[in-house]
């Protein structure tokens, strides 16, 4: 139960806003962060602690992309699939992606380690093509660089590869 | 470096400026604050910004001085201000880089807007995937917290003005201004409908400013310098200032460079962003991010402000200017953006909500070969009907991409439509199955 886990912490969002509903999307990121996904329990309890139905906290949990209403891999590989990203080749990557996972977007590895989705603009148009996966922004992606990613994540939960804080171009690229 | 002068990018742009409120000190920074709170009386820091003409940098461009100036002067309880963080217009990827590099000048800005609007609460609400900005965001709110900066009583002046980070989670639409106020209320990112504004009805019902990241940044440099300054750079009288413009697509050097409004899209590609990627001829643009009706070459010497761009018969927008090189397919990219705005369509309104999904399927049939003849008069007909007819301006929006590239390349339709019927791919519809 999230309440016994993270009184202080619902109690530090909930402070923040007038309305107790406005901390509906905190809270259901707070419930996505415990479990990797937001469970229908987790929704039945926080309409309580907002005293919500749980169809409320249900309309506004669906509207959003980043609310993962099922579960997803450890990590979420979300490659830009917009205009901008498409022109400097985010399609290859999306391509080799699927190769090097052998997996579609919309589907989840066997060993539960990687999800692959294509999803709209992620504001990073000038860097493209790129992806996010979970909370990190990559970047300006090749086949080799997406390797070196997935190896990373593979051997060490992380990669230094990752970007921000976001300057681009660089001052010295100014020059 | 760039010959003229820096505003918002200036310390940034600095070897080694780490955007820490220390670092931010260093280069002038609170100092705005310190001249104005207490100081000055907000209604003639709203007439500072007013007179120095400074418009929205989010997409509208309406000025920002009138827009404050709306709000009831006798209204007793709480007014907010809103920091619209939730970039999501593709080709535009400023605002994360102003808060990620210089996120005091930011704040900075929204306690200086703050204090004009008599808001003591203010929302930054950053689009969701921006975790790594809202980090950096609520670590200088604490350090500006610290210093006194922000919350009860700054700087002992008696003004109050808190400041918390609102996180999206995954919606275009959430960037427009009273979707966003739904989104932060807990609800569907839904539009509503207008008037009654959010001047007057907006967060929780009440007064309500909501402006853009670059447009609050603004505001510590207008009123340490003085609205004479501002209103000098530029292309005054109506488009004063610098922008930040998002360069990206088939160039050298994609990036955000900020120059005086008024520069023409040629200086901006061709100076600045190092020009074509492989030195192959401009194809097309697109002017101020994908809501914006796509340009040709023969616009490049367009000047870079609203009066201009839209003459030209596009708009300024967010600032994002997307650049394609000869031999891009103008369907298949206007096919990219109307799948996007497929995918972010809210929903409320039928026009957009089903004109959408129409288009895209007949844009799909058109770039697989499959279009009919009559495809081309159904995109028109479902752009004009969507156009116009919805709630906020996503309609408009969503049928540029299309209006704009069957204005200046429909040969590349009509091509396709060609190929399709000379394979054979599609049998005429018998006759008695027209309606």
């Amino acid at each position: 139960m999230l309440r016994e886990k993270y009184q202080k912490e619902i109690d530090d969002i909930l402070m923040r806003y007038p309305v107790k509903r406005s901390a509906l999307i905190p809270l259901l990121y707070l419930a996505q962060r415990e479990q990797g996904y937001v469970t229908e329990a987790a929704m039945i309890e926080i309409a309580g602690l907002l005293t919500l139905t749980p169809p409320q906290v249900y309309e506004t949990a669906t509207f959003y992309t980043m609310l993962n209403l099922k579960k997803v891999g450890r990590y979420h590989i979300q490659v830009c699939k917009s205009l901008m990203c498409a022109l400097v080749g985010s399609d290859t990557v999306v391509g080799w992606l699927k190769h090097k996972l052998g997996i579609g977007p919309g589907e989840t590895t066997t060993d539960g380690l990687f999800t692959l989705s294509t999803v709209e603009c992620l504001a990073a148009c000038g860097t493209g093509p790129m992806m996010q996966i979970n909370d990190d922004y990559y970047e300006r992606l090749t086949e080799d660089r997406v390797d070196r990613i997935l190896a990373d994540l593979r051997t060490a939960g992380t990669s230094p590869l990752k970007s921000g804080p976001y300057m681009w171009p660089e001052p010295a690229a100014q020059d | 470096m760039p010959k003229h002068e820096l505003i918002l990018l200036k310390n940034m742009s600095a070897q080694g400026y780490s955007g820490s409120l220390a670092d931010y000190e260093r280069t002038g920074g609170y100092q705005a604050l310190r001249k104005v709170l207490g100081k000055i009386s907000p209604a003639d820091v709203t007439t500072t910004v007013m007179k120095s003409g400074l418009r929205g940098r989010g997409g509208a461009g309406f000025p920002t001085g009138v827009k404050w100036g709306f709000l009831p002067k006798d209204h007793k309880g709480p007014r907010y201000l809103c920091c619209n963080a939730d970039e999501s217009e593709p080709g535009t990827f400023k605002d994360r880089q102003l808060m990620e590099r210089d996120p005091h000048q930011l704040l900075e800005g929204i306690v200086l807007a703050g204090y004009a609007i008599g808001a003591e609460t203010a929302y930054i609400y950053i689009r969701g995937e921006m975790v790594l900005g809202s980090r950096i965001l609520e670590r200088a709110i604490g350090e500006a917290r610290d210093k006194g900066y922000i919350g009860k009583n700054i700087l002992g002046t008696g003004v109050n003005v808190d400041v918390w980070v609102h996180r999206g989670a995954g919606a275009y639409i959430c960037g427009e201004e009273t979707a966003l106020l739904e989104s932060l209320e807990g609800k569907r990112g839904l539009p509503r409908v207008k008037p009654p504004f959010p001047a007057t009805h907006g967060l929780y019902n009440k007064p309500t400013v909501v402006n853009n990241v670059e447009t609050l940044a603004n505001l510590p440099h207008i009123l340490s310098k003085g609205f004479e300054w501002f209103a000098a750079i530029g292309s005054p009288p109506k488009s004063t200032g610098t922008r930040v413009f998002c360069v990206s697509g088939h160039i050298k050097r994609p990036g955000n460079y900020e120059v005086p409004m008024g520069v023409t899209f040629r200086e901006l590609i061709d100076e600045h962003a190092g020009g074509m990627r492989e030195n192959k001829p401009i194809k097309a643009f697109i002017p101020g991010g994908a809501s914006a009706p796509f340009l040709t070459p023969d616009h490049l010497d367009v000047k870079m402000d609203f009066e201009s761009v839209a003459a030209a018969g596009s708009m300024l927008g967010s600032g994002g200017v997307t650049v394609m090189e000869e031999g891009t397919s103008m369907v298949w990219a206007a096919l990219r953006l109307m799948e996007f705005f497929y995918h972010e369509s809210c929903g409320k309104c039928s026009p957009c909500r089903e004109g959408s999904s129409w288009l895209v399927q007949t844009m799909r049939r058109i770039v697989a070969k499959q279009g009919r003849a009559e495809d081309l008069e159904t995109l028109s007909d479902l752009c004009k009907n969507i156009a116009g007819r919805t709630v906020c301006a996503f309609g408009d929006a969503e049928v540029a991409p299309i209006m704009s590239t069957l204005k200046h390349w429909r040969p590349e339709y009509v091509t396709l439509i060609h190929e399709a019927e000379a394979a054979n791919l599609i049998r005429p519809i018998p006759a008695g199955a027209r309606h």
